[in-house]
């Protein structure tokens, strides 16, 4: 303080209090804010900040203007301001809860990935009594774990122009614009602490040989800003989450539920106070209440049968919060990854990922002539055997600019456009080639030369590149030749897209809240930050900065009313009124003594899904899908057959949970599709494209957050809109030529 | 292929279990272990039986939540390989394959082929974790250089996924593999020295407190680990335990 006698200038006191200066002159003049004139300008006391600070809140008027202009129905709460102040105006104005009450607040987090360890973990931290539920034997399972490449963080540890505003306006590019630039920002924003942290935690991440922390790069980028730990990135960094979340255990203050799924969220005037649960090993139903549930289960991509999903991933809690009154956001928006293993038959039960880092150094071809194509599928040729003439690199050919690096969506459809037209390989004609054979030699005279050894020696230039391929990729190219049966160190691997991550899900304002008070929903699970299509290494991203440094500030606003709440009941009549529910659901789906078996069914499902509602998709299509999977749904309620007993370990049981919502989620899905008339991002729409093939966005009708309302049993879906307002960007066609 | 299945039933913790003979058909060289299993369980759910009960989730090897002994070895006869990444190739025509749960004191049998493996978590939770606040309030990054052969160790040892194939490997059914995994990895990094000694005495207690056996090197684990975690992580926890214990 540079004034003397401690007294405050008025814009000392506004940036102390995050409100504007016109506020502070307001409430000097109405008297409400006492000051005294020093020299001609206003001075306010200490004694008088501190007054303030313990009556009232000093209201924003210009705020609360700004903020009601929505004809949404749920405010956004975005703060109004300059982008880069807003979140931490927002952090500084939202209310809080003492460390003394927030030892009387309970919470329930579902999920216990990267952002639902790291929620729990800082939620227990600051104080609140935490309950976590995952459905997998342990929180370590949960399939944030099976991410590869890494994490995005605007670090600019490289030296190559990052910042927090490229990250921000890569992700919202890349998003095609449909996500919400507040929350797109933030993300960027505390990105940078994220590696901070997890260092701190003792995750090992790659490092050079100067013992600094290593960076590389990822598809839809002009920069490295990607920090990962071999293949394993996804593995270390839930493996920290959740050290930290058992550091919490051990403190007492999260107790852990394994094994145990959400089957309700439980009301009580209106707010969520609890959940319904079942114990997957004595098949016991339980009640239990909290101030707030926190919702952070993942994606749906299961819903497509075949993705690279863990087999459990689901969307029960998702879509039971939906059905209790939270909107849900964009479900048509999902991401069909350009890299995965190829289907090899039908008995396939999930798709293997091969991670997006594999771009940097393989490139991607199909053969130029039909014939090589057509030969490679019945084994007369091999894809070593093809001249470099004759090979097609395509997206090295249609996008000179990102090349191999362009983002999901557009590769995806890429290889999707050479399967079609009959230049795909494998016996199935549904695969592309990856190949290393480039990388291996340019790594291979780089280390000749910096060793001193023999650059034009080709055996030794072979050996030494594919040791440097082993040392970046070695964990993946075993897992694909495990799978596979080839070894892709000397033949290219084969690949095609299959469904990875969705960018929809439940509708959160930019406190992460969903439509239901108390109800929050964090990382895949929610809508926000990936729009139309989610860059690589951004997942994680999003998970832990939702969890570790989001969620855990905006609950308190919400919370700030609950201290005197008290412990949450769960002998009320809501609670009772949820439990039997569940319980008529498990009767009811149990009833059939013989039948087909839920993956049938769920199958079935699957192959509507990609058929209709994947890659590409069209009105007649999704009309359809909407019918067949409206046929379906009706077929599983009275023809499925679910053996054992309700009260005992039942696997089948847990997954015609999963299967009922997925029926009606798939729906929801196709309905969105229809409703969505342009294509962005991953939503591909046939009949809006440019005549090059390109997605042909219609910004002038589309630029809004499609958020679906259940409105009951039978009834068709309620669509709101959010509209997207961009004030920092521009609104460009994405080119990545 | 077709083939002859010798499968574990046991409906559940307290009841007996024994070995049921099951016979599959038409069973291609690309399937995966499991894949091969949903198949014997669409058969019995169509003949009104219950379904075999296995753990599983990920199907990629990373997740560390299948298991099963097949043949006698913990997921398989595959190196390097978990169940779910086995595949059918491996096996011929009319083979006769056993199927067991991991066993061990400590790991329970919940139902036919799932285990309770919750003992690995209390393990973790006495002390497997650096006490960091989460808060984002730390240093840089960057601030503190970590030599690479250092960070690739702690790298090597954090590969671990927590199956508990080490556990059903072992004569003993000793955990040493799995919390030398751990305490080596935090032991090789400047972030985990502050706690070392304290890690490890908690994750030792821990350990013997669940009813893991004694270590005698025979080195099972390590060559039925499906991550390659090297025995020199149990050399690494005697070595930081002896520390702990010795030097006040």
């Amino acid at each position: 303080m540079d004034n003397p006698g401690q007294m405050l200038s008025i814009k000392e006191l506004a940036d102390m209090l995050n409100v504007s200066q016109k506020t502070i002159r307001r409430h000097i003049n109405s008297g409400k804010i006492k000051s005294v004139k020093l020299g001609g300008i206003h001075r306010i006391s200490r004694e008088e900040v501190s007054a303030l600070l313990e009556v009232e809140e000093i209201i924003d008027e210009d705020l609360i203007k700004n903020s009601t202009e929505h004809v949404f129905p749920f405010p956004s709460k975005v703060p109004v301001g300059e982008l880069k102040n807003k979140w931490s105006k927002h952090k500084g104005t939202i209310n809080l809860v003492s460390p003394a009450n927030k030892r009387n607040i309970d919470i329930i987090v579902v999920g216990t990935g990267l952002a639902g360890a790291s929620a729990s973990a800082t939620l227990a931290e600051l104080g609140y009594n935490v309950k976590a539920f995952c459905f997998q034997d342990s929180p370590r399972r949960a399939h944030s774990i099976a991410a590869q490449g890494g994490i995005n963080a605007s670090k600019n540890y490289q030296g190559d122009g990052d910042s927090d505003y490229r990250l921000f306006y890569d992700t919202i590019k890349g998003g095609d614009y449909r996500s919400r630039e507040a929350n797109v920002y933030r993300l960027a924003e505390v990105s940078a602490n994220i590696i901070d942290q997890c260092v701190a935690q003792g995750v090992p991440f790659a490092r050079d040989y100067g013992g600094l922390l290593d960076n590389r790069s990822f598809g839809g980028v002009l920069v490295s800003r990607t920090f990962y730990a071999k293949g394993q990135t996804g593995q270390q960094l839930l493996l920290g989450a959740y050290s930290a979340l058992n550091r919490q255990i051990n403190r007492g203050k999260v107790e852990m539920f394994s094994r145990h799924e959400m089957m309700d969220l439980v009301l009580v005037d209106g707010k969520a106070r609890g959940i319904i649960s079942r114990n997957l090993v004595s098949g016991k139903i339980e009640r239990h209440g909290a101030h707030a549930v926190v919702i952070a289960s993942g994606g749906y991509g299961n819903v497509f049968y075949l993705s690279t999903n863990a087999m459990g991933s689901n969307v029960t809690a998702s879509w039971k919060i939906h059905k209790k009154g939270a909107f849900f956001a964009n479900p048509c928006f999902t991401q069909i990854h350009p890299t995965c293993i190829p289907v090899s038959g039908d008995h396939q039960s999930k798709l293997t990922l091969m991670s997006e880092s594999l771009r940097n150094d393989g490139r991607i071809w199909v053969p130029k002539k039909r014939d090589d194509a057509e030969k490679i599928r019945k084994k007369q040729l091999k894809p070593t055997e093809i001249p470099e003439d004759n090979r097609d690199y395509y997206l090295e050919r249609r996008y000179p600019a990102f090349g191999n690096l362009v983002p999901r969506d557009v590769a995806s459809r890429a290889a999707k456009e050479r399967c079609d037209a009959g230049y795909g390989v494998n016996k199935t004609g549904q695969a592309v080639y990856l190949d290393f054979a480039a990388a291996i030699e340019r790594y291979g005279q780089e280390r000749a030369i910096s060793t001193g050894q023999d650059k034009n020696n080709r055996e030794l230039v072979k050996k030494l590149g594919k040791e440097i391929i082993k040392a970046k990729y070695g964990n993946l190219f075993q897992m694909y030749e495990k799978i596979v049966d080839e070894n892709p160190y000397e033949t290219p691997m084969q690949i095609f897209p299959a469904v990875h991550y969705t960018m929809g899900g439940v509708w959160v304002d930019y406190n992460l809240m969903t439509s239901i008070p108390g109800c929050f929903a964090i990382g895949e699970a929610n809508f926000s930050d990936h729009g139309a299509n989610r860059l690589g290494a951004s997942a994680l991203m999003q998970g832990l900065a939702d969890g570790y440094f989001v969620l855990p500030y905006t609950i308190g606003d919400y919370l700030s009313n609950d201290i005197k709440t008290g412990p949450i009941k769960t002998d009320t009549s809501e609670f009772k009124e949820a439990e039997s529910n569940v319980r008529a659901f498990i009767e009811k789906i149990m009833s059939n003594n013989s039948g087909k078996s839920v993956d049938y069914y769920h199958r079935k499902l699957g192959k509507i899904m990609w058929e209709k509602c994947g890659m590409s998709r069209n009105a007649k299509g999704l009309e359809s899908a909407i019918k067949e999977i409206q046929e379906l749904r009706e077929e599983f309620y009275s023809d499925v057959f679910v053996p054992g007993q309700a009260d005992n370990y039942n696997e089948e049981l847990a997954k015609a949970g999963r299967v009922a919502d997925f029926l009606e989620l798939g729906e929801l899905f196709a309905i969105d599709a229809l409703e969505r008339k342009e294509s962005c991002g991953g939503h591909f729409r046939e009949e809006y494209q440019t005549p090059e093939g390109e997605a042909l966005r219609n910004d002038k009708e589309y630029t809004f957050v499609s958020c679906w309302e259940h409105m009951g049993k039978n009834k068709s879906p309620k669509l709101n809109k959010e509209e997207l307002k961009f004030e920092s960007v521009e609104l460009k066609s994405r080119s990545y030529k | 292929m077709e083939l002859k299945l010798k499968i574990w039933r046991q409906s559940n913790r307290e009841e007996k279990g024994s070995i049921i003979n099951y016979e599959v058909k038409n069973i291609e060289p690309d399937m995966s272990f499991l894949e091969m299993l949903d198949i014997l369980n669409q058969g019995l759910i169509e003949n009104g039986e219950e379904p075999v009960a296995f753990d599983h989730d990920c199907r990629e090897g990373i997740c560390g939540m299948c298991s099963l002994v097949i043949n006698g070895a913990p997921h398989g006869p595959d190196k390097s390989t978990t169940t779910c990444q086995l595949h059918m190739r491996k096996f011929k025509s009319g083979d006769t394959i056993y199927i067991e749960p991991f066993r061990g004191t400590a790991f329970p049998v919940i139902k036919d082929l799932v285990v309770d493996r919750s003992a690995f978590d209390r393990i973790q939770q006495s002390g497997g974790y650096v006490s960091v606040s989460t808060s984002g309030n730390t240093v840089d990054a960057n601030a503190t250089p970590i030599p690479k052969p250092d960070a690739d160790k702690a790298f090597s040892a954090a590969a671990c996924i927590g199956c508990g194939a080490c556990v059903a490997a072992c004569k003993n059914s000793s955990a040493m593999l799995f919390v030398g995994a751990k305490v080596s990895q935090y032991s090789h990094l400047p972030q985990g020295q502050v706690e070392a000694k304290e890690r490890v005495i908690n994750m030792v207690k821990q350990m013997d407190k669940e009813g893991f056996g004694s270590c005698t090197n025979t080195g099972a684990c390590e060559a039925h680990c499906p991550k390659g975690i090297s025995l020199d992580n149990i050399l690494n926890l005697n070595r930081e335990y002896l520390k702990a214990k010795v030097i006040k």
